[in-house]
């Protein structure tokens, strides 16, 4: 029977995956200008983010115990106190007040993932959430019964309605993404996706979306930290 | 909070020539809101934008901006002017709903 | 997940959104581009060059773009760029920018970031001190998000 037929299809889906050396960033699909904006440390979208967040920074005193921030945000998500966590979640922990999404958590954030930037990412591979994280890339869903894969592992280069499709590596985030005209965090960019594939939408915080932050940020392992970054 | 909020950036380089032309980089935080967005039922959003920038000099005016909708979020506004004398250069914004933002920078001139 | 009240209530203000745009909305916004420039130059002629547009041919995304205007001038008191005018032919309305210039200024180079919101020309308009005109026009491509939020 042609049953043996279907055992090759999940092998495909694992054979696709993009080999370490020919990952890009998402900086490589855009524009020169767009790069531009990305580089201008000066008048950037992203700096008054960032400044912003300097004052956060002081205002809030996080400098009297963390003197140094440099290398923390390519560690995230990491496990806390036994729970896999982002750096979102981590920032909140010591400022429950503040929203997901929040101006002032963009800030921090931001202000914190800036001290990384130009180093690699460097994730440890939690189980069984990296598994999950995994997993949840792969599996078909929603009203196009699209994966992410089909279309940032399988398809990443060629156009989607016009533009570039990206391979998906969070490397800039939180992000001044053009269309939203503000930084936002990886989780609203996730949501974004699963609007776009007419997906079940999973809210800030689901671990679903943990453990496939914890699976993005595994499988741009050694690429580069670029946050906060411009992104069409 | 929000009373901490970085408002504008200014960038004058700290010294010139007399007589170089140097470059003034401007960035405020605003949303430019244009007045011909719909809310999810249907409602429009009514203007909210930044309408001018104005530099003056040690109290010349160099540089006027006007601004409308088609300008980006956090407008940014890169301009030049002669490095005539030492002094402050005051940088003004003003828009919708009683917006009005100052900045000043102090430069050297050699 | 919307309710279903909500969901009709969008239905009829999405039609009667959609319904308050003209079916000959290209020609309207040719129209108000024209008007605005005319406000600007009045009768005089607008001569091509002098001025230089810098504006990516294809735009990654509309919401943000890099302009960039430089007019050759000497910008002395006898002669130089008295304002510069950007104007876009595909948006709700047709003026970006207006700047004033003057020989305190040195170059007559300016840069910001534009909303364009379809494929179309985006034009430059340098005002002299002689009272002539000088444009630059750049047609762009604007792309979209394929994945959009809502």
């Amino acid at each position: 029977m042609r049953v043996w037929l279907l055992l090759l299809f999940p092998l495909a889906a694992a054979a696709a995956e993009i080999p370490l050396a020919e990952r890009k960033s998402g900086y490589e699909f855009m524009s020169r200008e767009t790069r531009a904006m990305q580089d201008d440390e000066v008048t950037g979208p992203a700096v008054l983010t960032l400044l912003d967040g300097e004052a956060l920074w002081g205002k809030l005193g996080c400098g009297t115990c963390h003197t140094d921030m440099k290398g923390v945000a390519a560690r995230y998500p990491a496990m806390v106190d036994g729970k896999l966590t982002t750096l979102e979640q981590q920032v909140r922990h010591r400022n429950p007040n503040l929203a997901y999404e929040s101006r002032e958590l963009l800030a921090l954030t931001a202000y914190v993932a800036r001290q990384s930037r130009g180093m690699p990412i460097d994730v440890k591979p939690v189980q069984p959430n990296l598994d999950a994280g995994k997993a949840f890339f792969f599996r078909r869903q929603g009203q196009l019964n699209l994966a992410c894969a089909n279309c940032h592992d399988d398809n990443w280069g060629k156009k989607l309605g016009g533009t570039p499709i990206p391979q998906a590596h969070p490397t800039g985030y939180p992000v001044y993404r053009l269309e939203w005209q503000s930084v936002g965090s990886i989780t609203r960019r996730l949501r974004n996706c699963l609007t776009g594939m007419r997906a079940e939408l999973l809210p800030h915080g689901a671990p679903e979306l943990v453990d496939l932050e914890l699976y993005l940020m595994w499988r741009a392992r050694g690429m580069k930290m670029e946050a906060p970054a411009v992104r069409p | 909070m929000t009373d901490l909020m970085a408002r504008v950036v200014v960038n004058v380089p700290a010294e010139a020539k007399k007589g170089e032309v140097i470059e003034i980089r401007t960035l405020a935080g605003h949303p430019m809101e244009t007045g011909f967005r719909r809310t999810q039922l249907g409602e429009l959003v009514p203007r909210d934008i930044i309408r001018s920038l104005v530099c003056a000099y040690n109290g010349v005016e160099v540089f006027r901006a006007e601004l409308h909708p088609a300008i980006a979020a956090n407008p940014l506004l890169t301009f030049t002017t002669v490095a005539t004398e030492s002094g402050t250069l005051e940088f003004r914004w003003t828009g919708d709903n009683g917006f009005s933002v100052t900045e000043k920078a102090v430069i050297k001139v050699v | 997940m919307i309710s279903r009240r909500a969901f009709l209530l969008l239905t009829l203000a999405a039609g009667t959104a959609r319904a308050q745009l003209p079916p000959n909305i290209a020609e309207v916004r040719k129209a108000a581009l024209q008007e605005a420039i005319g406000k600007v130059v009045g009768n005089s002629p607008v001569r091509t060059g002098r001025v230089k547009l810098d504006i990516p041919p294809l735009i990654d995304n509309g919401n943000a773009v890099p302009v960039t205007v430089e007019v050759q001038s000497p910008m002395t008191q006898a002669d130089h760029v008295k304002a510069i005018h950007l104007f876009t032919e595909r948006n709700p309305q047709p003026y970006v920018l207006s700047v004033q210039l003057g020989p305190r200024s040195g170059k007559a180079r300016i840069a910001t970031r534009a909303r364009i919101g379809d494929s179309g020309d985006v034009i430059a308009i340098a005002q002299m001190s002689d009272g002539s005109f000088w444009s630059e026009s750049v047609k762009v491509i604007v792309t979209l998000s394929a994945c959009l939020e809502e």
